[in-house]
Parts: C-alpha cells; sequence; structure tokens
C-alpha cells in the first residue's frame, strides 16, 4: 500500500491538523507515513493544500504530491476550483464537505470518479459548536478508504487535541469524527 | 448630507492601491497603505522591508501598488530609503519617498538604521504600522507588543511582562522635525497628517496602529473599531510632535476603561482583574504625562 | 522508554535542543525556522526545558547572545534560516575563531531578491569559511539525532556546529521521530564543561588584538581542530548509533557496492534520489548515491574512495556559486585532483528557490550526464 492524500480547505480551518490526525493514526497502526502543508506563505481565508502519505513500507520520497488517490475538499466553496480534481485520475475518490448529493458534487466538478458527501459543516455546528469541518472530513475518509481504524483516529484526537481545548473540546471532536463516519453518502 | 459631503472630501478619491490583495481580511496594514498613498499622491517611492506587506504587495509578476516599490531587507528600510533619495536628488528628481515598515522593522531589527537615518535628518517619510507583533512570519512578540498581550513566543502563562517600547518618544528625542501617531480607525486625521508631513523636508515619522483580526484575535469586521478604542481609552494617544510642540489630536470626552479595548481581543483574554488594573494603571500615567507635555509648549 | 512522535523537521529541531539541554537559548523568527523558536519558547515557559531564552532584536543579537552564553560556559543554541542567517555572518566568524561550540540549526532557504521562503542551499554554503561545521539532514529524525551529535562532537573540539535542514520539505513535513529515553541522552551527552570560560577565579582576555606575530598560529589551531572534528563527528557518530541505533555516517553510501556511477547530492532531496536510484537499478543501471552529510569539515578520503570505485559521478547542486559552479560541485572536484583515480565528475546545478526535485528530475539529470558535454556547466530545468 502507498496512498497520497490531497486535503483542500482555507488557512484557519485546520486543513494541516487534519492531514497531522490521520498521520498520527497511521503511526499509531505501525505504518509509514508523512504529512505537510502547502509550502507557502499563508493568509486567513485563503485556499490552501495539505498532504498525507501512508505506506506499509518506508517513505523515502520527499517530492511534492502531483498524482493524489484521494482528495479531500473540507470547504464547500472549493469545489468550483478546477485545482481540486488536479492529477486525481478516475480510479480515486473525492470527498467532499457538503450538504448536497455525490451527483451535485460530480455536476460542479465533473469528476468522473467515485464521490461521497459528507455535511461536515452542519456536524461540525451539531457537536463542537463551531463550522470547523476537519475532524469530520477525517471521519469521512475513515469510513471510506479504511486507511486506518476509527479507533485509532479517535484515540488521536484525545491525544492531540485534550492538551489543547480540553477533555470536553476533545469528546465533542470524537462526536463529530463518528457521526461523520456514520453520515457520509456515497 | 452637506456634513457627510465635506468628510468624504477630506479623503482623495483616487485610488493607487489595486483591489484583491492577499492579506487577511479586516487587515489595517493593508487599508492603512491604501490611505497613504491617496494622502501623498502618484509622485511617492515605497520603501519596504520584510513584513506582511512583502507578501501584501503581490508576487511576481503582479503588484498590488501603482507606484514604485523597493523591497528590501528587513533590518534597512530607513537606509535604503536613505539611499534612494540621495539617487533621485542626484538625478534631480522630486519624489516623496515613504518607507513603510511593520513594528518589528522599526522597533526592534530596524531600530538601528532609523535612528541613524533620523539623526542625519534624511529627507523621507518613514510609516510605521504597528500591528503589535511579527505577523508575517505568524505572530511572535516584538518590542512594541503591549505588556500583557498573549503572542506564540510569549504563551498565555507566561505573557508579555515588559510594557510596550514608546517609539515616539524615541524618535522625538532625535529632534526630527515631525512626528505623528494615527490609527486605521481615525483616515481622516491619518490623511490630514500625512498631507501635512508631505510639505515638510526631513525625517517625518509615522506610528500608525493597525488592526490586525489574525494576531490580535479580534473579529475582522471591528478592524475600525478597535484602534478607535484603543484611542477612546487613551491605550494609544492621537498626538503630532510638531517642530517640538506636542499636541493632541484627539481627546475623549469621557476617557473609557482599558477593559472596552482589551476584551474586544483575544490576545488579552487570560488577563485577570488585577492584571487589567495595572494595564488601567500604565494607561493613566502615560497620558497625564502627554497632557502634560502638550501644556509645555515648545519642548525642542 | 523511547517515545515516537509525529511531528515537523521544525519541532524535531526543538525537541532536539530540549533533549540535548541546551542552557541558553537567543534566536529571532524567521520563515520557515519560525516554529522551531515558538517550541522552543513554550519549553522554556512551561518548565519543560531548564534554558533562559533571550528573544533578541535581531539574529546578529541572537548569535552574539550565544557566544556571550557560551564564553560564560554555558550550552547556547539558535535557529535561523536565510536572510537571518546572511545577518549573523559577522559572528559566525566570531563563534568559530572564539572556538565557542554553539550549534544552530538552519532551515535553507533561499536569499532574495526576489522574496523566497523555499528551499536552496545558498545560505548556508555562503557561509563555509566561518569555520563551522555543517550537517546536511536528510530526514526529521536526523535532525533531532544530530542535534546531539552536533553538540557532542563540537564541545570536544571547541567549534561551532551548524545542522542543515530545508525549508518546507522537512521543516514542515510531519514525520514520525523517535525520543529515546533523557538518562541514556545524558549519558551519550553530558553537561558542557569548557576548558576556558569567563570566571572571576581564572580571569582571562578573550580575543584581544593579536599581532601577525600570533594571528596565523590561532588559525593553524582551527585548522587543526577541523581535521581533528572530522574523525571526532565519526567517533560520535558511531557512538550515537551504538547506544540508539541509527547511523548516519559524514558520506552516507546508498547502493553503491557494485555501482559504477554514482550519484552526490545533500539535504532531503537525497531521499527522492534514492527512489530514482532504485527505479533506474530495476531498468539495468548499476547506480548509486552518495550523500554528503557533512559538508565541513570535507570527507575527502571519503570522497576519493568513492571515486575509485566508480566510472561516473554526477553531484546535483542546490546552490551555486556564481562566475564557477555548483559548490558541491567544486569541491569534489578539487578533492579528487589528488586521487589516482579521477571519473569524470558531472555537475548540474537543479531546484533553486525550492522549485521541487522529483524522481523524474534525477533520473532526467541522470540521462543527460550520458551525453553532455563534462565541461558545461549544467542548469537543470531552466525555462529560458
Ligand atoms: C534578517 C531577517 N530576519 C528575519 C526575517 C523574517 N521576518 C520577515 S517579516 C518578519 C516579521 C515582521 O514583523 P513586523 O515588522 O512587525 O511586520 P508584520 O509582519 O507584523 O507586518 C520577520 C521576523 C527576515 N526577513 N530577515
Ligand atoms: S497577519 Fe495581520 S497584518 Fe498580516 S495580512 Fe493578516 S491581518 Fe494583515
Ligand atoms: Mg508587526
Amino acid at each position: 500500500m502507498f496512498v497520497e492524500v490531497r486535503w483542500h480547505g482555507r488557512g484557519g480551518q485546520g486543513v494541516v491538523t487534519a492531514s497531522e490526525l490521520l498521520a498520527g493514526a497511521a503511526l499509531a497502526e505501525g505504518k509509514y507515513l508523512q504529512a505537510f502543508p502547502e509550502f507557502g506563505p499563508e493568509r486567513m481565508g485563503a485556499p490552501i493544500r495539505a498532504f498525507t502519505r501512508i505506506s506499509d513500507g518506508p517513505i523515502e520520497i520527499h517530492s511534492h504530491v502531483y498524482t493524489p488517490d484521494i482528495v479531500v475538499v473540507l470547504d464547500p466553496t472549493l469545489l468550483e476550483n478546477p485545482a481540486i480534481t488536479e492529477g486525481l485520475s478516475d480510479e480515486g475518490k473525492l470527498i467532499a464537505n457538503f450538504s448536497g448529493t455525490p451527483d451535485e458534487v460530480r455536476k460542479i466538478t465533473k469528476f468522473m470518479g467515485r464521490i461521497y458527501t459528507v455535511d461536515a459543516t452542519r456536524i461540525a455546528m451539531e457537536t463542537i459548536g463551531r463550522p470547523i469541518a476537519n475532524t469530520c472530513c477525517v471521519g469521512a475518509l475513515v469510513k471510506v478508504t479504511s486507511l486506518v481504524g476509527l479507533e485509532q483516529v479517535e484515540n488521536q484526537i484525545r491525544q492531540m487535541l485534550e492538551f489543547k481545548i480540553g477533555k470536553k473540546g476533545a469528546d465533542a471532536n470524537v462526536e463529530a469524527l463518528r457521526r461523520a463516519y456514520d453520515e457520509v453518502r456515497s | 448630507m452637506s456634513e457627510k459631503k465635506k468628510m468624504r472630501a477630506t479623503i482623495p478619491e483616487e485610488e493607487y492601491m489595486f483591489p484583491g490583495t492577499v492579506d487577511c481580511q479586516g487587515c489595517g496594514a493593508a487599508y492603512a497603505m491604501r490611505l497613504a498613498l491617496k494622502a501623498l499622491g502618484p509622485k511617492t517611492m515605497v520603501v519596504i522591508p520584510a513584513c506582511c506587506w512583502s507578501i501584501i504587495a503581490g508576487p511576481f509578476p503582479t503588484s498590488a501598488l501603482k507606484m514604485p516599490i523597493y523591497h528590501t531587507a528587513f533590518e534597512t528600510a530607513a537606509a535604503v530609503a536613505s539611499g534612494v533619495k540621495a539617487g533621485l536628488s542626484i538625478r534631480e528628481k522630486e519624489a516623496t519617498v515613504l518607507a513603510w515598515a511593520g513594528d518589528g522593522g522599526t522597533f526592534d531589527i530596524g531600530v538601528q538604521s532609523l535612528s541613524a537615518a533620523a539623526e542625519r535628518n534624511e529627507d523621507f517619510i518613514y510609516v510605521c504600522y504597528d500591528n503589535e507583533a511579527y505577523m508575517n512570519t505568524g505572530i511572535q512578540r516584538s518590542s512594541a507588543t503591549p505588556w500583557g498581550a498573549w503572542t506564540t513566543t510569549t504563551p498565555r502563562k507566561h505573557p508579555k511582562d515588559r510594557p510596550k517600547k514608546n517609539m515616539m518618544e524615541i524618535m522625538a528625542a532625535h529632534r526630527i522635525p515631525y512626528a505623528a501617531s494615527a490609527t486605521v480607525g481615525h483616515p481622516e486625521d491619518f490623511v490630514r497628517k500625512l498631507k501635512k508631513a508631505r510639505e515638510i523636508r526631513g525625517t517625518r515619522f509615522f506610528h500608525v496602529l493597525a488592526t490586525c483580526p489574525t494576531g490580535w484575535r479580534s473579529p475582522p469586521e471591528l478592524m475600525l473599531e478597535v484602534p478607535r478604542l484603543a484611542v477612546e481609552t487613551c491605550v494609544f494617544p492621537l498626538y503630532e510632535i510638531d517642530n517640538g510642540v506636542y499636541s493632541i489630536s484627539k481627546k475623549p470626552k469621557e476617557k473609557l476603561p482599558v477593559t472596552e479595548y482589551l476584551k474586544v481581543q483575544g490576545r488579552f483574554r487570560h488577563l485577570t482583574d488585577q492584571q487589567i488594573q495595572y494595564i488601567q494603571e500604565h494607561v493613566d500615567e502615560t497620558w497625564e504625562l502627554l497632557l502634560k507635555k502638550e501644556k509645555l509648549g515648545r519642548l525642542f | 522508554m523511547s517515545t515516537v512522535k509525529v511531528i515537523t523537521g521544525n519541532h524535531a529541531a526543538s525537541f532536539g535542543a530540549r533533549d540535548s539541554r541546551a542552557e541558553v537559548i537567543a534566536a529571532y523568527p524567521i520563515t520557515p525556522q519560525t516554529q522551531i523558536v515558538e517550541l522552543l519558547s513554550e519549553f522554556c515557559a512551561d518548565g519543560t526545558l531548564k534554558a533562559k531564552f533571550i528573544k533578541v532584536e535581531s539574529e546578529h543579537s541572537a548569535m552574539a547572545a550565544c557566544i556571550g552564553a557560551s564564553a560564560a560556559g554555558v550550552r547556547a543554541y539558535t535557529a535561523t534560516s536565510a536572510h537571518g542567517l546572511a545577518l549573523m555572518h559577522e559572528m559566525l566568524h566570531w563563534a568559530a575563531n572564539g572556538r565557542h561550540p554553539v550549534v544552530m540549526a538552519n532551515v535553507n532557504r533561499a536569499m532574495g531578491p526576489p522574496w523566497s521562503i523555499w528551499t536552496d542551499q545558498n545560505d548556508s554554503l555562503a557561509q563555509r569559511d566561518t569555520g563551522w561545521l555543517q550537517f546536511y539532514c536528510e530526514s526529521n529524525q536526523e535532525v533531532y539525532d544530530t542535534t546531539m551529535i552536533a553538540f557532542k562532537a563540537c564541545e570536544q573540539v571547541l567549534l561551532p556546529g551548524m545542522l542543515v535542514l530545508d525549508a518546507f520539505i522537512l521543516s514542515h513535513t510531519y514525520e514520525p521521530v523517535e525520543m529515546p529515553d533523557q538518562e541514556l541522552i545524558d549519558e551519550f551527552l553530558p553537561p558542557f564543561d569548557p576548558p576556558y570560560k569567563m570566571d572571576l577565579d581564572d580571569a582571562r582576555a578573550f580575543g584581544a588584538l593579536t599581532t601577525p606575530e600570533w594571528y596565523m598560529e590561532l588559525r593553524y589551531l582551527i585548522q587543526e581542530a577541523h581535521e581533528k572534528a572530522l574523525v571526532t563527528v565519526r567517533e560520535v557518530e558511531k557512538e550515537f548509533g551504538e547506544t540508539f541505533g541509527r547511523y548516519y555516517g559524514t558520506l552516507e553510501l546508498y547502493r553503491c557496492d557494485d555501482a559504477e556511477e554514482v550519484i552526490l547530492i545533500a539535504g532531503s532531496t537525497a531521499s527522492t534520489a534514492k527512489d530514482a536510484v532504485d527505479i533506474m537499478r530495476k531498468g539495468g543501471r548499476k547506480i548509486g548515491l552518495a550523500r554528503i552529510k557533512l559538508f565541513r569539515p570535507f570527507p575527502n578520503e571519503e570522497i576519493r574512495d568513492i571515486a575509485s570505485r566508480v566510472n561516473k559521478m554526477i553531484v546535483i547542486d542546490r546552490n551555486v556559486s556564481f562566475g564557477n559552479q555548483g559548490i558541491f560541485f567544486n569541491e569534489i572536484k578539487a578533492s579528487l585532483y589528488s586521487a589516482k583515480n579521477r571519473p569524470p565528475v558531472y555537475g548540474f546545478v537543479a531546484g533553486l528557490g525550492g522549485r521541487d526535485m522529483k524522481i523524474d528530475d534525477i533520473t532526467g539529470i541522470v540521462e543527460q550526464a550520458d551525453t553532455c558535454d563534462i565541461e558545461e556547466i549544467l542548469w537543470w530545468g531552466v525555462k529560458l
């Protein structure tokens, strides 16, 4: 297994945290990984990307990701941007934070591969109380790809977030993760 | 209606900055430049050291400004501006040279070259847009960061434990012809002072409080409001030092308590009542001192 | 028990400094090094690291403060990048000539103008003649490990050391990093105890005017220390490997045993090039890779040794000495001049200012070296 994931979002939406979460969970499962943000000056609100590589064997490569296997879009307003599907082949998967159906996303993106949607912003509002879609998108990704186990991600959230935002905040994020896992549509 | 018209007339309508710059929403630094260029007009050349404006000015091959820009090293704004002005005068070209630096580039790494240029009384306008931290590198403290504020290098458990450096006083100590404070929340005042400064020769220094929603953790829509509160609470007094004469541009009718200013910004969220009291006392003292100075008439 | 954390190269540097028990840190933020400073200031604030953090107003002062601390007899650390390093230049000489084993992380970043924040080796290589040891790292783990290796080696030879990591490709990339038990680290790296320091009971003047009568001797001692450093670094690396199970070496050889040609390269591009070597080997080329870990002192003998075993060397430089050639290319050719067996050496300037170096670029360079003129200065991928 050698999988490359590309994350799209805006500065301040937790895009890098999402890639880090996935990486942490992969490590806990004994996999090899690498995660990195867009290489550049980011400003709040500007479109940014992040990348995760997961593999069974050691990862040597240190160049950018050009042909991702999976693309995750955290911000629905970015779907119209052609950069979303760049390098993504029809065998690839597109996971979008979007309140509508995968078919609607297909119309917007013209992407012919498999599409999944999850209403991450709503779930985040209902669980975390803020429109932070990153943990939800990880939940959807886990369901769709089985790259890592859901429990591993839960542990990871607790490890990373409990210290930053307290137990209550971490619990809310775990709930968001689980709900997104259950509610993702294909 | 007529009142409104009058107000608009003080700010020139010409635009010298293109829309669509890549600053954050509600960036005071971007607005400050827009105003400054309106006030100074097309015969202006801009020198920008490393700061958020290195990015806002646009990546190659674009430019956010209609005038020439020289991007320079972080510590060199005043020295490069001195050189540009010297070169222009040899070529017998008239232009206002505007050095445009952040607080880091002014209070910290650039203070040596600025002090030297001011002592030589170099003929340029130096604007320090002060967002009270190194924002371009992601919110680290500078010597302009106020006492008690959070930054990434002054964590909440150990916020900044020294007061903000008083740059206006430092510049005044060089006995330059003109120094003024301004904020992006008071555009007319800022534009008026710049227009006045444009007609003066020698080193003219501006200290401009420029809202940074990203670093201050303040709502972007309060871009104008936050610096107004800074003035209404006397945290950041608006004044000029014109040939040694202090004059306060705006005296709040009713001085607001500092909490009004602090509470709209997440960077002060952790402060205890006692700490806020300390800030209040410091602000009161500094304000009283300024009032006294104004009364003294010409000081140099 | 050692722990494994997924962290960026920058944080690997901060943890490295923490676990090396740096005592005074003086640093100034600059993209893409900033997170090193931020995490260290957190460590100092929450007491995880009992060090004094001096929040200076410039890099020149950062290095000067580290020198002061080192003169006062404690372990000093800083980190910077590109323009910050350039601003330090005067004090880099001061640190080395004053024999202060300060350790610094430098994040390789391109020099302006135009402004660029992406990787490029010109910033650190321009400091070649300041007397600093220079270690080029390939992974975050190596950044962490090399911090301790550098402190230990530098303190033995009384010279400062710079460990170098690529902007973003390492500085901002999360990779797993294993951090050993502090006790083991403390055994490996005992407290700093310099033979000379500012001391009331042993009053000395440091750096006083020295006439032509003695100046040259002091420089000779630095040269001697560098020659010793080559041996010391190898010994320290070996001890590190025996203690923690990770070996790097001063010139790391990858699939070189039966190689007929070899790529020479430094920094994180080496790892992408290793993948390229694997691919080219599958295609039948007997190719290997030599990664330059230590640039100062330069591992001349090892370079000559690998040269004696291959028919062709291809040097990839993410830097250039304007008016001449790639800097590693020059250095390697200089070390081969006295060698009996000198294969042709091809030099490529590539990946400046963060231009991405993909597997295809490496294989492309190797293919071009098959047909190109050895006298040519080859710029890879220039659009002009
Ligand atoms: C010699 C040097 N050191 C550090 C930097 C990195 N750097 C670029 S901008 C900046 C902070 C600028 O702060 P300030 O002047 O307050 O402007 P702001 O970004 O807040 O607008 C720093 C530290 C640099 N470019 N050059
Ligand atoms: S960080 Fe602050 S100063 Fe910089 S662009 Fe954003 S709002 Fe403006
Ligand atoms: Mg600033």
